[in-house]
């Protein structure tokens, strides 16, 4: 049976943990350092991990957008006393799922099989990409994957 | 669970003969028995939350009713007195707009007391020791680079060319994102921080600041909407029947007046203070400091302003409104896969939140508990002496884990305990079957697993040998 991340989680046990802070270079709006942590040199690429992270850096600032799709939301919110939002989501809230897919599918496609698992920065709060570092199982139970 | 998998059968078995504990190992059926807790329960902060946790406001909400009293007895007076008034002699469309305005101010008002105003959720512990960590080393390298090193706990940034400072705080251990601030009464960090208002009952930070805004503007404009009417009101009454008759007619009226006279001056002038602000993109807390006044200096300018008055304003009002970064309402879950009960050394950053969470009280309590229970049974308490050694009864956290399982031996009561989260009891509950299993397979002391970076607030050791001291205890008791 090949492991799910569920029991990834489960019955690994985790090595260390690398957090990716914040970058606020530009100011106020949610991006992270790309800079590629000393932990992960031996588990991943530095491009896909920095690929990883410009990408999340990318949708967060498309979430925080100032423009004419936000401020036309932002009038008819206030013109309705923001009783709009009961039956519709904000489009942070839209973009945040966006996020949440993504990273899913990262973890799926390129994270657990090396034993990473990224997890998602709004369950922290928005201050850090949170790195888990399985150990380096040698049953295969990881590396089956 | 804990990578005890394969011992799990044998435990199973030996739970069915061992009746001081009567609930199952299983966390999937201990969910069943304790009902989850919502985060908003387990919230560090001083705010007080309602309607199971959608309403979040601060501790001190008396000035809040005050603020709301005020202005539905005013509104209501002159919806009562003077419009039916107005509404015959004049236009029926005056009590209706006074209707609607009065309706956004409750709205803006209710939305800006209730809603998060952008508080940062603490750091983890695993978080926290990576931050100190990083601060260590920081100080560590010494003033290398130029001669210049900035104080440890504060980190230099540059902002569209403007250096700014971010300070470590010491209650949410975090560095602070620019413009956020740590709001005492509530003891949060909140993201651009305004200002804690009473009258509202709540923090104005970047969730609600444009709420905030809205309220005091449309309440400047019922306030002297109400006061042109009032009067025009009196005026009307006394050229039909001369003044002081007039008043006597309409008692009511004389405190709407005084009410708004006093309330324009305060409510008109903070809203221009506001539209200030709103234009240079400031908060309270930078105009007041003079972060980015040109007084510092010719080359100070506000990184944060997008350039124009309109532009700026659009941003503050109009922008996309953020999330809340809390989740109140989401279930306290868990922590899966901690600690490995192996000792290979490199578990650093090992979590230890479930421990964290109970409170220094409940510790108190429970180990001045523990050690009534440990004098009662002289043997138990020589054994404590030998096996405990350095980690005894100094009311650390470790102590918080038996104790809780002592008063009932199977459920910890909700009363002494109340900071403690359900996660808190499955450990106990874990250890306790840990120590068990231990002790009908070898009787003896087991040595503790060392960890290699030992998390300070959390030491298996003593828990495991403290647990088996305590249950040999219990059952001792129980036979006599």
């Amino acid at each position: 049976v090949r492991p799910s991340l569920q029991d990834l989680r489960q019955q690994a046990s985790i090595a260390a943990k690398v957090f990716v802070q914040r970058d606020y270079t530009t100011g106020t709006i949610c991006q992270f350092q790309t800079k590629f942590p000393s932990e992960l040199e031996t588990r991943i690429d530095k491009q896909q991990f920095e690929e990883t992270i410009r990408t999340l850096n990318n949708l967060y600032a498309e979430a925080e957008k100032l423009g004419g799709r936000s401020y036309l939301e932002g009038c008819l919110a206030c013109v309705t006393a923001y009783t709009i939002f009961l039956c519709m989501e904000t489009h942070y809230e839209k973009v945040l799922k966006k996020i949440a897919k993504y990273i899913q599918e990262q973890n799926d496609k390129i994270y657990a099989p090396r034993g990473l698992l990224l997890t998602d920065p709004i369950e922290r709060g928005l201050r850090v990409v949170e790195i888990t570092i399985f150990e380096d199982q040698s049953n295969g139970r990881i590396e089956g994957r | 669970m804990l990578g005890l998998g394969v011992t799990e059968p044998m435990r199973e078995c030996q739970y069915s003969e061992i009746s001081v504990v009567a609930s199952s190992p299983m966390d999937a059926e201990h969910t069943k028995r304790v009902p989850r807790r919502r985060k908003w329960e387990t919230f560090p902060g001083r705010n007080k939350f309602y309607c199971n946790g959608r309403i979040m406001m601060a501790k001190q909400t008396g000035v809040f009713y005050l603020t709301m009293v005020l202005i539905v007895v005013t509104s209501g007076l002159f919806f009562a007195f003077d419009c039916p008034f107005l509404a015959t002699n004049l236009t029926p469309a005056i009590p209706a707009i006074g209707g609607v305005l009065f309706v956004f101010v409750m709205g803006m008002l209710f939305r800006a007391s209730f809603s998060d105003p952008g508080v940062l959720p603490r750091a983890t512990p695993d978080e926290a020791a990576h931050l100190e960590r990083q601060i260590g080393e920081d100080v560590a390298n010494g003033p290398g680079q130029g001669g210049y090193r900035p104080p440890p706990r504060t980190r230099e940034v540059i902002i569209n060319g403007q250096t700014v400072k971010l300070k470590y705080c010491f209650t949410c251990k975090i560095f602070r994102p620019p413009r956020a601030s740590h709001c005492s009464l509530c003891d949060n960090c909140v993201e651009r921080f305004d200002h804690h208002c009473p009258w509202v009952g709540n923090c104005v930070g970047r969730r609600n600041y444009r709420f905030f805004y809205l309220f005091i503007l449309s309440l400047s404009l019922l306030t002297v909407f109400i006061f042109a009417f009032v009067v025009t009101h009196v005026i009307l009454r006394s050229s039909q029947t001369g003044f002081l008759s007039a008043l006597k007619d309409s008692p009511a009226s004389v405190l709407e007046v005084v009410v708004c006279f006093f309330s324009v001056w305060s409510i008109v002038g903070l809203s221009g203070f506001h539209t200030y602000l709103i234009g240079s993109n400031q908060t309270t807390n930078e105009d007041i400091k003079g972060s980015w006044s040109s007084k510092r200096g010719k080359e100070n300018y506000n990184p944060y302003s997008y350039g124009s008055i309109v532009a700026n304003c659009c941003a503050a009002l109009c922008g996309p409104l953020p999330p809340s970064l809390i989740d109140r309402r989401g279930f306290v879950r868990p922590d899966a896969a901690r600690p490995s009960p192996r000792s290979n050394g490199t578990s650093a950053y090992v979590s230890s939140q479930p421990r964290t969470r109970m409170c220094d009280q409940d510790q108190c309590i429970q180990s001045t508990k523990f050690v009534l229970q440990a004098a009662a049974t002289p043997l138990l308490h020589n054994e404590l002496i030998t096996v405990s050694g350095g980690h005894s009864l100094s009311g650390k956290p470790s102590l918080g884990g038996p104790c809780a399982s002592l008063p009932a031996a199977q459920h910890t009561p909700p009363g002494p305990v109340p900071n403690a989260t359900w996660e808190a009891e499955a450990l106990v509950r874990r250890d306790q079957e840990k120590s068990l299993f231990r002790w009908r397979a070898s009787d003896e002391v087991s040595s503790p697993p060392s960890l290699g970076h030992g998390n300070p607030l959390y030491d298996p050791a003593s828990q495991d040998s403290l647990h088996q001291d305590s249950v040999r205890g219990l059952v001792k008791l129980s036979s006599v």
